[in-house]
């Protein structure tokens, strides 16, 4: 009898599931794609997404999502929700180690062009993007505020509240660069729990002066807008759209961590076909430029400085300028694929403490 | 005829009404019954069993045992009770004596009151949670204004701290206990009052013999409400808090994220759920039900 209950109402449940997924229908000439939304998605929507939607005939529908998490439950419950996803190379690359991301055809997407390393098997790389330590010029004077991260972990020279993300990405190598670790070395100084724990004892050194923990870009945007914290660790393009929407706040690039974003396919997904040509039609030069009009995250194919796409001007406020990235770290995403998990649990520890 | 039958004429008769009668009450209950059943039972066992299983998919203790070895899951579960417990005692002390004000006003102010209680009760919570972020922060309406009139020379912190997330989740909560409590200061009789008066105890007495014992039902009631809500907050400490304060169901979403597996996340929810169960339980130890109502 019990079991009988049991089983009438998973069954229940299954046909309401069906109907639901029944009833998203969608057309061969549409896709769906998700990503961040904010100053950034808004940027892809107007240079990236809707112009290669129109050059191709297709409709995109956009949403946006929580990241590679939603792609890995979706894609174990057997959900269809979308068919194209913005992803951080980093998240890409735990995605594709959890078996839940189709591999991309590049010989139907030509990366021939891209920067080295700005692509993987399962994401497509579409822009770069740098962490930077922003601060405040009205509490330290335009071009006099922390320059590089050894300054943004001195509490003495620059006195004043810090905020951090709640999240360890891109942060830990904050904390050895202050800490005198060459470039080159960090990564491997951080392939132990030793070395990942002597970057926490750096943060933990300023902790009291770290008002709050950010979780999303426009929170660290709106704390630096708020003038909420004379500092913070965060994504140079939110800082630029701050900027322009008269925020008091500067950064430099000797602060700059570089890390890229692009396009995945979940496992499964229904427009596999499409999806992959759309994606090959976002490759293009042209859209990368549009989009850099809207936020300062450069475009991951040579091409648009090569063809001239981009004025010089504009062009050196991206992340990706050789005048900027020379000196710049490069985020590891090996590094992420191996040490996420632990670091992000001894990092909520230090948090918590 | 026997004497069972002379003592009870209609002993079977009144056997049989009864039998149907408790028929007639089980089946009234039976769609209760079934939806408790299927939106409780079913998915909080569901959630249970997903606790022991692990990322590979298999029956394991793994994340239990991640709970055990990072100290940072004892901590976020001592906040959440800290938090929880401080938002309940902040919300009796401002609830009861509104309450107890409003119970003594004629219908018609206390219905005035109590669109005061309600509006910000039907607001969108994470409109009244930025609501507060926007008075209380650094250059927030609040710190400005006590700095131009000269009360305080520097901001002082009152948000992205426990200071914050607990004026956010008062804020919340004040409505959960302040609505059962005035129910049940209103049934009060106020003949009893009169009563104690007239056999000679002060006002200040016959409130604390009388009236505030017959108020504890509804108290109690309220404070059930307010902790057990408290216990699962999100987004008010996690806007108000400014990351400073991690509540459990912060963590749940966090190893959602972390984890790619529901059993990471519901491993927390069968802690905080057994743990909650604990604390209720002994409360009603100390503090007996029956015995309240019987007073």
């Amino acid at each position: 009898m019990k079991i009988n209950i049991l089983k009438s109402a998973i069954g229940c449940l299954t046909a309401t599931g069906f109907l639901f997924s029944a009833t998203a229908s969608y057309a061969e000439d549409t896709l769906r794609i998700v990503s961040w939304g904010g100053a950034y998605q808004k940027g892809q929507s107007l240079g990236i997404f809707q112009p290669a939607a129109k050059a191709m005939g297709i409709t995109v529908k956009e949403d946006t999502y929580g990241g590679i998490s939603d792609v890995k439950l979706m894609v174990k419950s057997g959900a269809d929700k979308f068919d194209i996803f913005s992803s951080g190379a980093g998240s890409c690359a735990s995605g594709a180690a959890e078996g839940v991301l189709e591999k991309l055809d590049y010989s139907i997407i030509d990366v021939s062009n891209h920067l080295p390393g700005m692509y993987s098997d399962y994401c497509a790389g579409a822009d770069i993007f740098s962490v930077v330590a922003a601060y405040n010029t009205d509490t330290y004077g335009e071009g006099k505020g922390p320059k590089t991260w050894a300054d943004f972990y001195d509490v003495e020279k620059f006195p004043g509240t810090r905020a951090m993300r709640s999240k360890v990405d891109a942060q830990l190598e904050t904390a050895l660069l202050a800490d005198g670790v060459p470039m080159d070395q960090v990564y491997k100084v951080l392939d132990s729990e030793e070395g990942i724990e002597r970057a926490l004892n750096k943060i933990r050194t300023i902790k009291p002066h770290i008002a709050v923990w950010w979780s999303s870009g426009a929170q660290h945007a709106q704390l630096m807008k708020d003038g909420e914290v004379d500092m913070t660790t965060g994504w140079n393009g939110r800082f630029d759209v701050a900027k322009e929407d008269g925020a008091k706040v500067a950064y430099d690039w000797q602060s700059g961590i570089m890390d890229w974003e692009g396009y995945g396919i979940p496992k499964g997904a229904k427009n596999k076909d499409l999806a992959m040509k759309y994606i090959a039609e976002m490759m293009k030069p042209e859209y990368m430029a549009e989009f850099a009009k809207y936020i300062t995250y450069g475009p991951t194919n040579k091409k648009v400085y090569e063809l001239g796409l981009m004025t010089d001007e504009r062009a050196k406020m991206m992340p990706s300028h050789p005048d900027n990235a020379k000196h710049q770290l490069t985020l590891s995403t090996e590094w992420y694929s191996k040490w996420r998990t632990i670091a992000a649990e001894m990092y909520t520890e230090m948090m918590t403490e | 005829m026997t004497i069972a039958e002379i003592e009870k004429p209609n002993e079977r008769g009144l056997q049989q009404v009864a039998a149907n009668e408790r028929l007639t009450f089980f089946g009234l209950t039976l769609p209760y019954l079934l939806m408790v059943t299927a939106l409780i039972v079913i998915p909080v066992g569901w959630l249970f069993y997903l606790s022991f299983i692990g990322r590979d998919g298999s029956l394991s203790f793994e994340n239990y045992e991640r709970m055990m070895k990072s100290k940072a899951y004892i901590r976020i579960f001592l906040t959440t009770f800290k938090i929880s417990i401080l938002t309940t005692i902040i919300c009796a002390a401002i609830g009861y004596p509104l309450a107890y004000f409003m119970s003594q006003l004629s219908r018609k102010w206390a219905n005035i009151c109590m669109i005061g209680v309600l509006i910000p009760f039907w607001t969108s919570l994470l409109v009244r949670t930025y609501a507060w972020l926007v008075l209380l922060q650094k250059k927030g309406l609040l710190n400005n204004m006590a700095i131009e009139m000269g009360l305080i020379s520097e901001p002082i912190k009152i948000v992205h701290n426990t200071t914050g997330t607990l004026i956010g989740m008062v804020h919340i909560m004040l409505p959960f206990l302040i609505l059962p409590l005035y129910a049940n200061m209103r049934a009060i009789d106020k003949d009893t009052l009169k009563a104690a008066s007239s056999l000679g105890a002060t006002p200040t007495r016959a409130f604390w013999t009388v009236f505030f014992p017959l108020s504890l039902p509804g108290l109690l009631a309220g404070l059930l409400i307010v902790f057990v809500l408290c216990l699962g907050f999100y987004v008010t400490p996690a806007i108000l808090g400014g990351g400073r304060v991690i509540m459990a169901a912060m963590k749940i979403s966090s190893n959602i994220e972390l984890y790619f597996s529901w059993g990471a996340a519901s491993a927390l929810g069968v802690v905080l759920l057994v743990v909650t169960g604990i604390i209720l339980f002994i409360a009603s130890k100390l503090v007996s039900m029956d015995q309240l109502g019987n007073r």
